[in-house]
């Protein structure tokens, strides 16, 4: 395997358009020719589904939700990053790209988040004329907040439901085409497989979630949309039905999957309430532009906070962050908060959590304003908690969020099987070891909307693809091996629930590869999995029969596979000697316990190569050079 | 707490339904619905009964995807709250709970709790968009929109497609859902050109569905979750009326 990235050459600034320019294109008549299977609906899919339709392609999307709305990006709160300065604050496109690149800890490529920072101010016109409500100002103008990791206002927002509105569009552009004909749309379907021929991607494998019936989709090219995997932590901000299966099942037919082991901690979320508990609830980042984070100064002070007086608090993060405070990256602020909960100081049930306070802003802007800002924030936390933040400080904790690792691709988002590309979450780049605040609504969309509907022309255009059908003994092969697989399920007849193992793998993830990770804990874990995955397979019980509606059925399939990467993760977060963003290793701090980075020997994107079950992974490195912005430590003081 | 569900059960979307009694013991008022459910689905299948299906994903509000009748209520007795957001504590220990699926004629049922809310996404498809392809938009800023109207058209745009106004309604009308839609895109500049036209193909489309006529019951403002106002009908109806008037002057342009 042979990992080639691509990058253009000559300056950075002019590497897409020359890129743009040099590849090759499909004649317009040409292009209903071809047929792209685009397996997601969310902000990536949708938004290239309907691009690639408009274009003359004939698409086929999946969505294993009833209808492309609900996918996950919908739930994405804060707002999408686009470096308009239209706040004259000093913003271009060349701060973003720079915030990104050391945001992400330099684990991330130049090229690609230069073309992620030009593209994001072409993403809010195509937004805004497809009718998403952004705030504005009173003259009409579009409105702007700041976000963690940046000291200017470039993120644009509509009140706390910006995935939403987004997706919306990106929807409606979707059904506009479905409408028209050039999409078909295949909801409450899931996929099972790649089918790979003569070493280019040609379809897909799907289950119908309704009916049961395994089926063959035959495509000249494939993207993946499908998201993150931090489902693997069991409890985590994902919507329950995220997953990782597509990805994974991809990487088992030959596509790399890089950097595993980046998961992004979220730092504002409520926190755990019980054992009952079926996910964790992402509180706006946007929130700490006016809430003040602290904790009490004593250990053990289970006062109310309103009885601790100022003296006896501490602002940690303006403490120890004194330029950018409350805004402080995500990993910065998460790990931060667990430094103060191991020290015994962490408030409410259980010790884990830190308080999200609003009175300094309340008394300085009123709580007219704080409601207008973040009214809906505010509702949302009052009733799943029972407490009223407009009086109480919230209760807050870091919570696994977004996954940077996925598969990798190339500058034209191709993964190492010519002809399936993977876009959004889903892929590995871009954000390197940390995503900052309001990127991945960004990421997202310019994958969808601008990259790809590109550069999938260039693939098509230079690839020499053989007709091949449904009856071609490879994707009846395929088939064959899912519908084998989905019945093994069913035939196993064991004790114990599917979510039972889910859980247990989550907890061993959470503890041994989750806010921190030492080479002891990797090495229980990578003992601990495979003996649970074996379990799993001998004692797991899943009802009913593979030709209904199966809840059971969907959720054991998944768990097989995350059972599968989270030993991948561990084996990643293991060799990897360094701490950064992300991944923090204890062995690897400062002496005031920040994350230290071994530029040395680790600016390379791990790229890991499937080489048969229960056999080690082969590793393959993609150096990361870094001729822009200069490899330096993070810092936030 | 202790609580006694009786849910609807019904093998296949041929198959006759029933409600069933399941005796819920021991459970937290800080759960929420879902995750209680979730909890009898365990002990279901540790007995080797089949657990309930019922549709859910982001549990937080957000994707509509959730839709349970609850006491013969959408999405149970909270105003504007979503079933994944709605908590125990929310009743009371020993309440006896009814639990059904969204019950209308353009809503099938698939399995039990779970029914097939796709005529929803046609009536989007009729024309519940703004054509503007990827690639041939001006500078955001070159569109002024004063605040109240962005925030109008926001009130409107927060709609999360769950189905509960059609649940609701006796009529099993889409009106609020189609009116929210039509009053998003018909408030903004970016919306005009197609107002009318949009108008005329969603209404249709409703029909074609099977969706009932709105005769302003108002049971749909009740059970919004996101307290979607019934204005937006009326601007819907108001819309309508005028692409009939107008109609062959541009409206009827496109085919339908």
């Amino acid at each position: 395997m042979e990992l080639k990235s691509g990058i253009p050459t000559g300056p950075l600034e002019l590497k897409w358009d020359k890129h743009r320019f040099e590849m090759k294109l499909v004649n317009p008549a040409n292009k209903r020719k071809y047929t792209i299977i685009v397996v997601g609906s969310g902000l990536a899919g949708a938004s290239a589904a309907a691009s690639l339709s408009e274009l003359g392609y004939n698409v086929k999307c999946f969505c294993f939700q009833d209808s492309p709305r609900r996918a996950h990006s919908i739930a994405a709160q804060g707002g999408i990053n686009a470096a308009k300065n239209y706040r004259n604050d000093g913003d271009s496109i060349y701060r973003l790209f720079y915030d990104t690149v050391k945001g992400g800890d330099f684990r991330a490529r130049e090229a690609n988040v230069y073309r992620l920072a030009q593209i994001s101010v072409e993403i809010i016109d195509q937004c805004v004329a497809q009718g998403v409500p952004f705030a504005r100002e009173y003259g009409g103008l579009l409105a702007n907040r700041s976000f963690g990791g940046a000291q200017v206002s470039r993120t644009f927002y509509a009140r706390g439901q910006t995935g939403q509105q987004l997706l919306l569009g990106a929807y409606q552009a979707l059904e506009k085409e479905i409408a028209r004909g050039g999409v078909t749309m295949y909801p409450r379907t899931e996929m099972l497989d790649l089918v790979v021929i003569d070493g280019r991607a040609r379809g897909i494998v799907t289950r119908d979630m309704v009916t049961g019936a395994i089926e063959a989709h035959v495509a000249d090219a494939i993207v993946l949309g499908t998201g993150g995997y931090g489902n693997v932590f069991y409890l985590s901000t994902n919507a329950k039905g995220s997953n990782v299966t597509a990805i994974w099942r991809a990487h088992k037919r030959g596509a790399a999957f890089a950097n595993p082991c980046y998961t992004q901690i979220h730092p504002t979320c409520i926190p755990v309430s019980g054992e009952y508990q079926s996910k964790l609830t992402l509180m706006s980042e946007s929130l700490r532009n006016d809430g003040r984070v602290w904790v009490p100064k004593q250990p053990g002070d289970s006062r109310r906070p309103d009885q601790i007086p100022e003296a006896e608090r501490d602002y940690y993060l303006e403490r120890r962050y004194p330029s950018f405070g409350n805004l402080a990256p995500r990993d910065i602020a998460s790990r931060a908060a667990k430094a103060v909960c191991d020290e015994g100081r962490g408030v409410g049930p259980g010790g884990l959590g830190v308080y999200l306070d609003f009175a300094d802003a309340i008394r300085r802007l009123g709580a007219e304003t704080i409601r207008e800002r973040y009214g809906n924030l505010f509702e949302m936390y009052q009733r799943i908690t029972d407490e009223d933040p407009y009086r109480m400080p919230m209760r807050i904790f870091p919570a696994v969020h977004y996954t940077m690792g996925g598969l990798w691709v190339d500058y034209n988002l191709m993964s190492t099987i010519p002809g399936l590309h993977v876009i959004g979450e889903a892929n590995f780049s871009d954000h390197g070891a940390n995503r900052l605040g309001a990127s991945a609504l960004m990421q997202g969309l310019a994958d969808g909307y601008f990259v790809l509907p590109n550069t999938i022309s260039d693939y098509l255009a230079s690839a020499r693809l053989e007709k091949v059908d449904a009856d071609h003994p490879e994707f009846r092969r395929v088939t064959g091996e899912a519908a084998v697989r989905t019945r093994r399920f069913l035939e196993i007849k064991g004790t114990r629930t599917v979510d039972s193992f889910h859980r247990e793998l989550g907890r061993i993830m959470w503890d041994k590869c989750g806010m921190a990770r030492n080479a002891a804990g990797l090495r229980e874990a990578l003992e601990r999995i495979p003996a649970l995955r074996e379990a799993f397979w001998r004692t797991v019980n899943v009802p009913g029969s593979d030709a209904e509606l199966n809840q059971a059925l969907e959720r054991a399939g998944r768990v097989a596979d995350f059972l599968e990467l989270g030993e991948l993760m561990c084996r990643d977060a293991l060799h990897r000697e360094e701490s950064c963003g992300g991944h923090f290793r204890e062995e690897h701090q400062t002496e005031d316990g920040e994350a230290r980075r071994n530029d040395e020997e680790f600016a390379y994107v791990a790229a890991w190569e499937y080489t048969g079950l229960e056999r080690p992974p082969q590793l393959h490195r993609e150096p990361l050079e870094f001729e822009y912005v200069h490899l330096a430590q993070r810092s936030y003081k | 707490m202790n609580l006694v569900l009786h849910v609807w059960r019904q093998p296949g979307p041929a198959a006759k339904g029933s409600l069933v009694r399941y005796d819920v013991q021991d459970v937290s008022p800080d759960m929420s619905f879902l995750e209680m459910l979730d909890v009898l689905n365990e002990r279901l299948m540790q007995r080797g009964e089949a657990p309930i299906a019922f549709d859910h994903d982001c549990r937080e509000g957000i994707c509509g995807a959730c839709s349970l009748m609850i006491n013969g209520v959408a999405h149970g007795p909270n105003r504007g709250t979503a079933t994944c957001q709605l908590h125990l504590r929310s009743f009371r220990d020993g309440d006896h709970i009814n639990v059904e699926p969204w019950r209308a004629r353009a809503f099938p049922v698939i399995r039990d709790l779970v029914v097939n809310r796709s005529a929803l996404d046609r009536v989007i498809a009729a024309g519940g968009y703004i054509s503007a392809p990827t690639g041939c938009a001006p500078d955001g800023n070159a569109i002024l929109i004063p605040k109240d109207v962005v925030d109008t058209a926001m009130d409107a745009a927060q709609c999360i497609g769950c189905g509960a106004c059609v649940a609701a309604c006796p009529n099993g009308s889409a009106s609020l859902f189609t009116g929210a839609k039509i009053a998003h895109l018909g408030l903004l500049p970016q919306g005009q050109p197609e107002r009318l036209d949009r108008a005329r193909r969603m209404v249709r489309q409703m029909d074609i569905e099977g969706f009932g006529h709105c005769t302003l019951y108002g049971e749909c403002q009740e059970a919004c979750p996101k307290e979607i106002s019934i204005d937006t009908i009326t601007r819907m109806n108001r819309d309508f009326l005028r692409a009939s008037l107008v109609a062959g002057r541009g409206a009827t342009a496109r085919s339908d």
